[in-house]
């Protein structure tokens, strides 16, 4: 009797959950806060609430191909959301571009981030997991085009995202870091010592894509949201983020 | 990336959390044991705390405390140049923190189940402190020593997100095998992902099963 009555309150309390109410969407870290403020926008606008899940673009993606619940996916790269296309994840002619992002080197305590990136006694150099996070993958490139990269991997500690990367220098427990420029507006940011943007031709470029996934083919809010993505009101926070945005 | 050497890492870090865990643990075990102050709840409370915390709290004092600018910290840099945290010194000693319930624990159980009258007569016959707990406690707890170790050995090898926190997944440094597992799932790596994880399944099945065959040894005696 009393398990019956356990599982009635499971059920009850699980419930909510499974309410198809609202947008639900994954988002790449480096787009996080501008994420939050679009939400709240579009909530405003249409009515229509958004969920924000967080993560490193790879590891959202894992979690698409493996059933999670997210209508819309806001990743940091072109790649997976081609490949979620490919796969049948994503409803096909949805994916866009909505941003393209831009790295930069940040150090709270070297006067010049270049020259701090070159020093081999220059402590750690934080970046984000390249495996799983496009960001930490174009700080690879840069480091390899520019001959760093031997010099740097033994200083090299990897955020399990790249909001983490931006945690261990911020935190002063790496010298410096690769992060993403949409970062800088973060309100907790501690005061830069060196903020240098890379040149947009030394990686590739971190063009940033949206697409609808495939569970969410008939949630018209979903849709509206990606269409949202390319309005105005969209424009002025993505540019107020640092993205560059394609009009 | 490897098989083994991540697996190796974390059985390095495994041995050394324990070996430093039963040098420090016994003393706070044996004085657990012993005391009748008032604050020894408060002390218990202490130790016990890592069963219940996230390894999120752990992990973010132990990432200010232990890195350049915190208190531990700062003062490692000024010993040896370099700082506690991405570093597997930094590693041991926040296993330490973490492992330390499970190593306490069982041997303070054991001490307190004593025959205090062997203690007694020992101290009585003229045996320094020292000397009764070395001849006499210790041998009799050898049940709770072995647990200790044993537990502690395999917490430490099952550790994850305080490694996350303050790790900085450097191979050969401080990327152990539950986040070199983390990392292949995440980059959809399935075969190395299951090469590990089988081979950690395999490792804790051996181990428990090995500690309790030797429990049951020692209770038939």
């Amino acid at each position: 009797m009393r398990i019956c009555a356990f599982l009635a309150l499971i059920a009850l309390v699980a419930e909510p959950a499974l309410s198809s109410d609202g947008v639900t969407i994954a988002v790449a870290s480096n787009f996080s806060r501008a994420a939050a403020e679009l939400s709240e926008k579009f909530a405003d606008d249409t009515g229509i609430t958004v969920r924000i899940s967080n993560g490193s673009t790879g590891k959202l993606y894992a979690q698409i191909l493996n059933g999670a619940p997210f209508d819309v996916f806001l990743a940091a790269d072109s790649e997976r959301p081609i490949l979620l296309e490919q796969s049948g994840h994503a409803v096909a002619g949805t994916r866009a571009t909505y941003a393209e992002g831009a790295l930069v080197l940040w150090s709270g305590e070297a006067g010049d981030c270049p020259a701090a990136l070159r020093d081999e006694h220059g402590g750690r150099v934080a970046l984000a997991n390249p495996a799983t996070a496009p960001y930490g993958k174009a700080a690879i490139e840069y480091l390899s085009t520019e001959g760093l990269w031997d010099s740097v991997s033994r200083r090299a500690v990897y955020g399990e995202n790249i909001n983490q990367a931006l945690q261990f220098v911020a935190t002063g427990n790496a010298a410096i870091g690769f992060i993403a420029k949409s970062q800088l507006t973060a309100p907790q940011l501690p005061e830069a010592a060196c903020t240098w943007e890379l040149p947009a031709s030394s990686y590739s470029s971190l063009e940033q894509q949206a697409v609808l996934l495939a569970r969410a083919a008939d949630n018209e809010g979903a849709l509206r949201f990606i269409e949202y993505l390319r309005s105005e009101a969209a424009h002025e926070i993505l540019a107020r983020h640092g993205y560059g945005v394609t009009r | 990336m490897n098989t083994f050497g991540p697996m190796w890492l974390s059985i390095q870090l495994a041995l050394v959390t324990t070996a430093v865990l039963v040098v420090i643990g016994t003393p706070i075990a044996w004085w657990l044991s012993q005391t009748k102050l008032r604050f020894k709840p408060a002390v218990q409370a202490v130790v016990a705390m890592p069963i219940v915390l996230p390894p999120t709290v752990l992990g973010f004092y132990l990432l200010i405390l232990l890195g350049p600018d915190g208190a531990v910290g700062s003062w490692w840099v000024q010993l040896t140049g370099s700082a506690l945290t991405f570093s597997f010194t930094g590693l041991v000693i926040a296993s330490c923190v973490y492992s330390l319930p499970f190593a306490v624990q069982p041997m303070q159980n054991a001490f307190e189940s004593l025959p205090r009258q062997q203690l007694e007569r020992a101290w009585t016959l003229g045996a320094s402190r020292l000397d009764a707990f070395l001849s006499i406690a210790v041998p009799l707890s050898m049940r709770g020593f072995v647990s200790g170790i044993v537990l502690s050995f395999a917490h430490t090898l099952g550790e994850f997100g305080v490694v996350l926190m303050v790790g900085g997944n450097i191979p050969g440094e401080t990327r152990v095998v539950s986040i070199a597992i983390y990392d292949h799932v995440e980059s959809l790596n399935y075969a190395a992902a299951h090469q590990m994880s089988l081979l950690l399944i395999g490792f804790a099945f051996v181990v428990l099963a090995g500690m309790f065959v030797i429990n049951r040894r020692w209770s038939e005696r």
